[in-house]
């Protein structure tokens, strides 16, 4: 709870404190903490003096915004028609034995997080990802193991 | 029979364009000089939807408001399309001094980019192109500056009057209209906002003159696009074509030999079965699209590729309006139940009536196109939706 509080101060020192600042201090506390624990949401209402609602209701309506738990790494699958097409399927099931979670789910050591998104904008390089910030495109089986693997490894 | 052969064009990327020369010798201009080449050269937005870009320059600087801002869309969600990523990767210089040229033009001193959350590794080299940006206008003289903001994964967002709702920290809703944001944009000011691209189109104008810009494209449709090609296709990628080509012209050059459909503007555009390459034209007089194309050959299934739109509607809808949150539910429950068998054929009739009843009263774009993929999909391949 102190350190949440402190992100937060730290946060909104940065971007201020008025209604236009609240996406970015949102955006911050996903960056370090990868989701929005009900401590950080009345800490981020108490900072901007809003209604706690209010903070809620902005944040629950941005998928990259979550407010519940997350692992340290956010896996997102493209699920759009092409990177369907391109064989989407064989990497979700290559990911869930991987990490022997569904789509959805966190791992028990919270380290990942295995969701489905919207159109990533690789259309030409189907199948994609986003692992936290960062694309990983034209996915196999095998490449996808691979870039598992090596988080694992740097975990 | 369409006028225009396919032509691949080269003015958004072009490599030989110095891109400070220009933007110095554009601020030098008058804004009526500027604002003429503009309108002269027949521009329309290039997001999808296809306003003229000089008349939405020309309305924002007729307000008398002093406080006014211009915004660059750069919140590329619909399905299909990954141009914007390209072109902020490769010439975003083009992008800022489209947009200083603008704020030269309506008389606004502050520029956003609102970019979206997908693309936040795009960031940091952005920031850096900035200064550079920053240095040159500094050297000009010409009081402007632009700063990033970024989305968080909302496609509703990329509708401009949720898009300023979201920069000012709200849940991205869209507003009513009137007012357009010309008159009450960002911060109820003046606003102009563009795609990227058009801001890069407006840039090139500029540099090469607006005749040259007209002798391309239709009477219509002025002018190159960029497209994003993907699906079945063996040469997926980016390429700036020249408006107003003949669908079938298109897919002899990019589609797989068994192209049964093509997808024209993502999600909310059109589908084109194959019987109807010969006659569609892609432009404003006939398919538009924001570059979207999607080829399906005959393996795919259209049924998949309805519900597959139908889910991604289904989850992007703000929820603001009753038509487009329920519509888009039972569009989806209504096309798995008749393919379930739990509903009959004649069913398919009342889900496109659903649909055209969301065209009408949906509060905005989103819920009002719906209908296009919906109805020009099952129209199209009623049998793959039933059997």
């Amino acid at each position: 709870m102190p350190e949440i509080k402190e992100l937060v101060t730290g946060l909104a020192d940065k971007h201020g404190r008025t209604r236009e600042s609240l996406l970015p201090i949102l955006q911050g506390i996903i960056t370090e903490e990868r989701f929005i624990s009900d401590d950080a949401l009345t800490e981020v209402a108490r900072e901007l003096d809003i209604s706690a609602a209010l903070v809620y209701g902005t944040a629950t309506f941005y998928s990259f915004l979550d407010t519940k738990p997350r692992g340290k790494f956010v896996i997102r699958i493209c699920r759009t028609i092409t990177c369907d097409m391109k064989g989407k399927k064989q990497i979700i099931n290559t990911l869930e034995d991987l990490l022997k979670i569904r789509v959805g789910e966190t791992t028990k050591d919270k380290n990942f997080t295995l969701l489905e998104t919207n159109c990533l904008g690789w259309c030409h390089k189907g199948p994609a990802m986003l692992i936290n910030d960062d694309v990983f495109t034209e996915l196999t089986e095998d490449k996808i193991t691979e870039i598992i693997r090596d988080y694992m490894r740097n975990i | 029979m369409p006028d225009k052969k396919l032509k691949r064009v080269d003015i958004i990327f072009n490599e030989d364009c110095n891109c400070n020369e220009v933007l110095t010798n554009s601020l030098k201009k008058s804004k009526d000089e500027i604002l003429k080449e503009i309108l002269d050269s027949g521009l329309r937005g290039r997001g999808g939807a296809g306003f003229p870009t000089g008349l939405k320059w020309k309305f924002a600087s007729q307000e008398a408001e002093k406080e006014k801002y211009v915004v660059c869309n750069a919140d590329e969600g619909e399905p299909g399309t990954f141009k914007d990523r390209e072109i902020l990767t490769r010439v975003p210089l083009k992008v800022f001094g489209g947009m200083a040229i603008c704020a030269k033009v309506i008389g606004a001193k502050q520029g956003y980019v609102y970019l979206r959350g997908e693309y936040q590794f795009l960031k940091a080299d952005l920031e850096k192109s900035l200064e550079e940006f920053h240095a040159v206008l500094k050297d000009i003289g010409f009081d402007f500056q632009i700063k990033i903001t970024m989305g968080a994964g909302a496609y509703i967002c990329g509708e401009e009057s949720a898009l300023f709702e979201s920069m000012e920290g709200n849940r991205g809703e869209p507003r009513n209209k009137p007012p357009y944001p010309t008159v009450s944009g960002f911060r109820n000011k003046p606003t102009v906002i563009n795609n990227v691209e058009t801001l890069v189109d407006s840039f090139m104008i500029c540099r090469i003159g607006s005749q040259k810009f007209m002798e391309l494209g239709t009477t219509d449709s002025r002018g190159s696009k960029l497209f994003s090609i993907s699906g079945d296709t063996p040469i997926a990628g980016i390429y700036e074509l020249e408006l107003g080509m003949a669908l079938e012209d298109f897919v002899e050059e990019f589609g797989d030999g068994d192209t049964k459909a093509v997808q024209v503007g993502g999600a909310s555009g059109f589908c084109v079965p194959r019987k109807k390459f010969k006659e569609t034209i892609i432009g404003f007089e006939g398919v538009p699209t924001g570059g979207s194309m999607m080829l399906f050959n005959s393996s795919r299934s259209m049924y998949n590729v309805l519900k597959n739109y139908v889910e991604f509607f289904e989850e992007e809808s703000c929820g603001q309006c009753t038509p487009c949150r329920v519509g888009c539910q039972q569009l989806k429950k209504g096309i798995e139940a008749i393919k379930k068998g739990e509903k009959s054929a004649s069913y398919l009739k009342t889900l496109q009536k659903l649909a055209e009843t969301m065209k009408v009263s949906s509060k905005c774009g989103l819920g009002q196109s719906v209908a296009n993929s919906f109805s020009s999909i099952v129209d199209n391949f009623k049998e793959e939706m039933i059997y």
